[in-house]
């Protein structure tokens, strides 16, 4: 996992680069919150693009991580995320409060990779 | 009856987390003879890691214990079988229902049984309290 931290817009970009199960979600868990805590982001983008396997313990580590960004008044997206993925979080149903978004819709982020 | 499968395979390992990952792609390696698409495997890789998972939290609740698979292959589909020797499940229905979960505070989803029930062509579940739970999956691959 590694992040990318736009101040101006106080967005957090998280690259996902490990397979998500409940083996790996513990760590990732830890990880993330301690990012969302370091910047308190407006913010969040979940890149999915490393992310080959995803089981559901993905589905409860997003909604974990939602509930927290929320609370800050935060929004949260996910980017680039393959087809399996997509099939577990459609089957959950989260997709309709936490959007998959497109590359293009992401300008803020152009400016600083 | 020993006939009746093209191929077999078992497997035993430890409840241990990190095995999560060894046991899907092992099963998925086993599953590739019957030349499945790409969408057919992710889909058994998924069902099995979501059956070893709830083996590992639930039936041992994270504690040393064996988990055992067998795979059958026929003609055109899987047979997979996994086996704990863990506490069992009390409710199977509760169980299977979407979102419930018996360890909320773990942050758990409670889609492992939608999961696998999606995914896969048929899925049964045995379990005795005190004894342990076996899950027996079943995919079609589509020639």
């Amino acid at each position: 996992m590694d992040v990318i931290y736009k101040k101006e817009d106080k967005l957090l970009r998280i690259n996902i680069t490990e397979e998500i199960d409940h083996h790996s979600v513990e760590k990732l868990r830890q990880k993330i919150d301690y990012e969302i805590e370091a910047h308190m982001p407006k913010e969040v983008i979940f890149d999915f693009k490393g992310v080959n396997f995803m089981d559901s313990a993905g589905i409860g580590m997003i909604i974990g991580r939602y509930k927290i960004i929320s609370m800050l008044n935060g929004e949260v997206k996910l980017i680039n995320v393959n087809r399996f993925v997509k099939k577990i979080f459609e089957m959950a149903g989260i997709l309709k409060i936490i959007p998959i978004i497109e590359e293009e819709g992401v300008k803020k982020y152009e400016k600083c990779v | 009856m020993k006939n009746a499968y093209k191929n077999e395979m078992k497997l035993e390992f430890s409840s241990k987390s990190n095995n999560e990952a060894f046991a899907r792609v092992t099963v998925a390696a086993f599953a590739s003879q019957l030349d499945p698409t790409i969408e057919e495997l992710a889909d058994i890789k998924t069902a099995v890691s979501e059956a070893v998972t709830n083996s590992i939290i639930h039936g041992y609740e994270e504690k040393e214990g064996n988990i055992k698979i067998i795979c059958k292959l026929s003609e055109n589909s899987i047979e997979i079988e996994i086996i704990d020797n863990g506490k069992g499940i009390e409710n199977i229905e509760e169980a299977k229902k979407p979102l419930y979960t018996s360890k909320p505070n773990l942050e758990r989803s409670g889609m492992g049984f939608t999961i696998m029930e999606s995914f896969m062509d048929e899925v049964h579940i045995e379990s005795v309290v005190g004894l342990g739970t076996k899950i027996t999956m079943k995919k079609v691959i589509k020639m």
